[in-house]
């Protein structure tokens, strides 16, 4: 049997990750009468026809609560709604589905560690660890958690490229810290953090890691047992799946001790005046009736991406995003923030001195969409010394032409604002 | 016309030459040491900022007006536009321009026969509902000043 050529082999994987822009409808319209060129998926992604189906497939024929109901289409919409979890188990190569709990998206996910994991366990004088690179929803919950327990939040420092100073990093993890938190890709500059070697340098000390994976999920290939992350929370509208869901990840032994978030059905087994019995994982996490279509959707946009492959994928944005920065080096007066050595998917830039938010309405009026402004990481901003960035950000539909497209709107902001 | 020249257009209506030429050298831009008014405005979800100065004159003129900060091509010109239209009047008459010219942004009136020359060249922001909070910036920042508010004015 012959071996396929690597070459090829990639070369074909290449165009099957390319041809997947054809599945995402809202790919294929004009915006001010250029076709629409959307370079804005770490704000939220597009999503494919199969997961919009599956959505509309739910509400047509198989809505009903889940967990409850004795009928058909409660035992249709509960399938669709554990099916999704185990689709998602399988992503992310989780242990059990004990540890694959629902959340509204990754800002819960980590307001609900810092709540039911943090709040009983910090005491004045503890401290929770967190790096310059993050997103506000990796540092307020953290902020709201020490200010009700006394303890203290330290910040990581990072350096001129955008990367996490992983020395000074280690240096603040002594036995006064509780947990480090930290995002696995920085959203607003697309640095890779090294979360394998910093979760293990963390466990030698005996300190838990919650890795923000918002930014990771649609890119890199995710393996839970491997990671050995203790939790590890995403979003789904990030992941070409529905806003209003995302995914907390924790070990189960960690989940089992930690009391419920929030109350309401569905998270107990039994309920009297005397007291309450929660249910077993994950479901004393997820209080209420849930959001099912959602969840649906994610399921759906799962398999999409396995079927695609995430390793494919990462390579292929690799080379896209290697393409977008060199294509914007090429650009006189074109200063890019954050340069770290292992990226994905992100590039942040200024051009001359032309207010992010003009460029964002300009390059619109060219159908070319991007992120203008602090990206939701104000202390990334003012590391930089800027009040913001223009964010051109990647996803597995986009191509070469996405860019040229990107880099032309760019030219005419130019001519504008030379004068 | 095509879509696309259409919309190039379009997109000059908002970037007037008017309005560039104010972003690129805004008017009275910097720091005054004597004024005797003085107001914040800021634009806390896209992060713009600007200081205004005014120093008012024994018998009630805007004697001399400046400010400084950073913002987009917008929120600098629509400063710098008003910077020129208060400069000599008495805080009235500058309530007057401000009411006009954030009321036809909003849409709430179309001016009640007051002519705001220049500041007409704010006219094309009116079709871009994310940007016309830049244009108001600078305006609420004057209402700030005038009144003596010591809260910061934003635009939310």
């Amino acid at each position: 049997m012959s071996m396929p050529n690597p070459a090829q082999q990639t070369r074909s994987e290449f165009a099957k990750v390319a041809a997947c822009r054809a599945d995402f409808p809202a790919l294929a319209q004009e915006i001010n009468g250029h076709p629409l060129a959307y370079l804005d998926s770490a704000a939220s992604s597009q999503q494919p026809a199969v997961s919009i189906d599956a959505m509309a497939e739910y509400q047509r024929h198989s809505h009903a609560n889940v967990h409850r109901g004795v009928h058909t289409l409660s035992h249709r919409a509960t399938d669709i709604y554990e099916g999704a979890r185990d689709a998602v188990k399988s992503f992310i190569n989780a242990a059990s589905r004990k540890e694959v709990v629902y959340t509204s998206g990754t800002t819960e996910g980590i307001n609900l560690v810092a709540q039911s994991y943090c709040r009983p366990r910090l005491q004045p004088g503890d401290r929770i660890v967190i790096s310059h690179l993050e997103h506000h929803s990796n540092i307020v919950p953290w902020q709201i958690v020490c200010e009700q327990t006394g303890a203290e939040l330290l910040v990581a420092p990072i350096n001129e490229l955008g990367e996490v100073l992983v020395d000074e990093l280690y240096a603040l993890l002594d036995e006064r810290v509780k947990l480090l938190a930290i995002a696995h890709v920085s959203n607003a500059l697309g640095s890779v953090v090294p979360v394998a070697d910093i979760i293990a340098e963390a466990h030698q000390r005996g300190i838990p890691v919650l890795v923000d994976g918002a930014q990771a999920a649609p890119h890199v290939a995710l393996d839970m047992q491997a990671l050995d992350a203790d939790f590890y929370v995403f979003s789904g509208h990030k992941m070409f799946a529905p806003t209003g869901i995302g995914i907390l990840y924790g070990k189960e032994h960690l989940l089992d001790d930690m009391p419920p978030w929030q109350g309401g059905g569905d998270m107990i087994l039994e309920v009297s005046f005397a007291g309450t019995t929660y249910n077993e994982l994950p479901y004393k996490f997820e209080a209420g009736t849930p959001n099912i279509a959602a969840a649906a959707g994610l399921g759906a946009s799962v398999h999409y991406l396995q079927d695609i492959g995430m390793d494919a994928i990462a390579e292929y944005e690799h080379s896209l995003l290697a393409y977008l920065t060199a294509e914007l080096q090429k650009i006189d007066g074109m200063r890019l923030i954050g340069c770290a050595e292992h990226k994905a998917s992100v590039q942040s830039f200024l051009l001359d001195d032309i207010h992010p938010h003009d460029l964002g309405t300009i390059l619109d009026h060219q159908g070319v969409a991007i992120r203008t402004g602090h990206h939701c990481a104000m202390p990334v901003m003012t590391f930089f010394g800027i009040p913001g960035t223009a964010r051109a950000s990647l996803a597995l539909y986009n191509n070469r032409d996405d860019i040229d497209q990107l880099v032309d709107a760019l030219g005419k902001a130019k001519d504008m604002f030379a004068g | 016309m095509s879509a696309a020249a259409a919309n190039q257009s379009e997109i000059r209506d908002l970037y007037r030459e008017l309005i560039l030429d104010h972003a690129r050298s805004p008017r009275h831009f910097g720091v005054l040491p004597a004024a005797t008014h003085s107001a914040r405005g800021s634009n806390p979800l896209c992060g713009d900022s600007l200081q205004l100065y005014i120093e008012m004159h024994a018998d009630g003129i805007i004697n001399a007006v400046s400010f400084d900060g950073n913002g987009c091509a917008i929120s600098i010109a629509s400063a710098s536009l008003m910077s020129e239209t208060v400069l000599g009047l008495e805080a009235d008459a500058a309530l007057n321009y401000l009411a006009n010219v954030v009321g036809r942004l909003n849409g709430t009136t179309d001016g009640n026969g007051i002519d705001l020359g220049k500041l007409r060249a704010l006219d094309g922001v009116k079709e871009y509902p994310s940007r016309v909070k830049c244009a108001t910036l600078a305006w609420h920042a004057l209402r700030s000043a005038l009144n003596n508010d010591p809260q910061s004015a934003t635009t939310e």
